[in-house]
């Protein structure tokens, strides 16, 4: 089974993990830019982080045969300092322009501050700008009214739902984000969040359509391997290859598509470059 | 490993590149020429608008040290801002991706930077990226970089497994000296001693100033007690003529 995880920090991981999930079958993922645990205190800092996202680690994922993407965006912690919050808004279009940039993201709430309310909406019209889809974080704290304001805003700026990734969704927000049109991600992670067992419930549910699973392996207490492992219980569930690929593949790779800039190379060239009639690599892989 | 005039590279990118790639190139090269400033929103998009692959289709598609026919794209547009092009080239491999670095560091031997550039060289020199380590080591390198200099990048490149025999083609043969032998041969040295392999193609460069010292040490890994650095120092030694004469009374 080939497996695309479309949420994970591979800087914070190691070449044992890269390994381990090559061998799981892990052939894509999308590393979306976040905080690193403590705050950064000078643009240059982002600087030099975008500029691994959009390099090294590309070069570190290609070793281990899977292809990196990133999403490029300020995320709602940092965003709360007002100078840096100014300068890394004014860097972002030099990296949304770059080859393999699929998204912009990590934006949304932290503490539903004001300052965090202007980064997100500032992003959402560079992704308008951009033609890129958008990976927007729910928050940890009150998620439930974060969630629906997030769903405001995008609605305010005229984004079409299509077009958005609302992600480490739960029990209570995965209603409302369904029926708003948006993508659903959803965080599987060892303690907190979603385990596998709560997303096949949901996935009963609620059924295989826009959903898409993710480790969002980083810094912390997490496990790059939790997207195999949610595979494992759909098994055990009884769902069919066909509704497991379609989650653990297709999905992402038809959402971040959108943005004409996913590279699969050799991992879709065996399947033809089509999903649903429509090209995912959108022309735009020549060589 | 080719070194292209920019007619040269206009000529394959005519026939590599979609027509329309192609036509985009030419207009932003027009543009480029009377305000340099427009390479910054160009540049990230070369690779999009005229292809990836290799520019020579008879070169290995894998190769680190092929053009590419992005960097035939990057290099036409460096060069078609003249010579303002200096100015700007800081900033463009400072925000720029790997493929624009590389296309950047590819191209410094056809432009007029004088050693402006050599910062650059050096910044790719230290990544641990293969992709720019090779496209670093082009004739402009061979130009700028001073002998000691030069050595650590060649045994960078072995260490990293980065070919350097195609590095003959733009000068490396007339760039050997006893250091640049003396650290290779060092270095056979220690991959010998832990039972491990180097490319045969060091040979070429320690043959030219054969470091007796290290070549000694080699040579005494054959009687080593621990079987492993004896198979590896055997095997160091079936490729090179000059080590197996030095160690007949072994053999």
């Amino acid at each position: 089974m080939r497996i695309f995880d479309p949420h994970i920090h591979m800087t914070s991981r190691t070449t044992d993990d890269y390994e381990a999930m090559a061998a799981a079958g892990v052939r894509a993922v999308v590393e979306p830019a976040f905080w690193l645990g403590q705050p950064r205190t000078t643009v240059g800092s982002f600087v030099d982080y975008f500029n691994s996202l959009i390099g090294w680690e590309r070069f570190r994922a290609a070793q281990f045969g899977i292809r990196h993407h990133c999403a490029i965006g300020l995320n709602p912690k940092e965003a709360n300092d007002d100078h840096l919050r100014e300068e890394v808004l004014r860097l972002l279009p030099r990296y949304l322009a770059k080859d393999g940039v699929v998204a912009v993201g990590e934006v949304g709430f932290d503490s539903m501050t004001r300052a965090e309310e202007e980064a997100i909406e500032a992003q959402l019209q560079l992704a308008l700008e951009h033609d890129l889809p958008v990976l927007v974080h729910t928050p940890h704290r009150d998620k439930l009214e974060g969630t629906l304001r997030t769903l405001r805003l995008i609605e305010r700026a005229g984004l079409s739902p299509d077009r958005v990734l609302i992600d480490h969704n739960n029990e209570l927000t995965v209603g409302p984000v369904s029926e708003s049109g948006c993508w659903m991600g959803f965080t599987i992670y060892p303690f907190t969040k979603m385990d596998e067992h709560r997303m096949v419930r949901i996935l009963e549910e609620f059924g295989t359509e826009r959903i898409l699973i993710n480790s969002a392996a980083d810094w912390g207490i997490s496990d790059p391997l939790k997207v195999v492992k949610t595979v494992g219980a759909m098994r055990a569930a009884g769902f069919d290859e066909a509704g497991i690929e379609r989650v653990v593949w297709h999905n992402p790779v038809e959402f971040f598509g959108q943005s004409g800039r996913l590279e699969l190379g050799e991992v879709e060239a065996d399947r033809g470059a089509t999903f649903h009639g429509n090209s995912v690599l959108r022309g735009e892989r020549r060589s | 490993m080719k070194q292209y005039t920019t007619d040269e590279l206009w000529g394959a990118l005519r026939e590599r590149a979609p027509a329309e790639g192609v036509a985009w190139l030419e207009g932003e090269a027009r543009a480029a020429s009377s305000d340099p400033g427009v390479l910054a929103s160009a540049f990230p998009a070369v690779g999009r608008m005229v292809g990836r692959g290799v520019l020579d289709p008879g070169e290995d598609p894998d190769s680190l040290h092929a053009w590419r026919v992005e960097d035939a794209g990057r290099a036409v547009l460096l060069v078609a801002a003249g010579e303002r092009v200096a100015g700007g080239l800081p900033e463009l491999y400072r925000y720029g991706d790997a493929a624009e670095r590389r296309g950047i560091l590819r191209s410094l031997y056809l432009l007029p930077v004088g050693r402006s550039a050599v910062p650059l060289v050096e910044d790719a020199v230290r990544t641990n990226d293969t992709r720019l380590i090779a496209a670093a080591l082009g004739p402009y390198a061979f130009r700028h970089l001073d002998d000691a200099a030069l050595a650590q990048a060649v045994l960078k490149c072995v260490f990293l497994e980065v070919p350097i025999s195609p590095l003959l083609d733009i000068g490396l043969g007339e760039r050997i000296g006893p250091e640049m032998a003396r650290m290779l041969a060092g270095y056979v040295h220690e991959r010998v001693a832990a039972g491990r392999d180097v490319p045969s193609e060091v040979w070429f460069v320690i043959e030219r100033f054969p470091p007796r010292r290290e070549l000694d040490a080699i040579a005494a890994e054959l009687d080593h007690p621990v079987e492993e650095r004896r198979r590896a120092a055997r095997r160091a030694l079936a490729h090179s003529e000059l080590l197996r004469r030095r160690s007949n009374a072994n053999l």
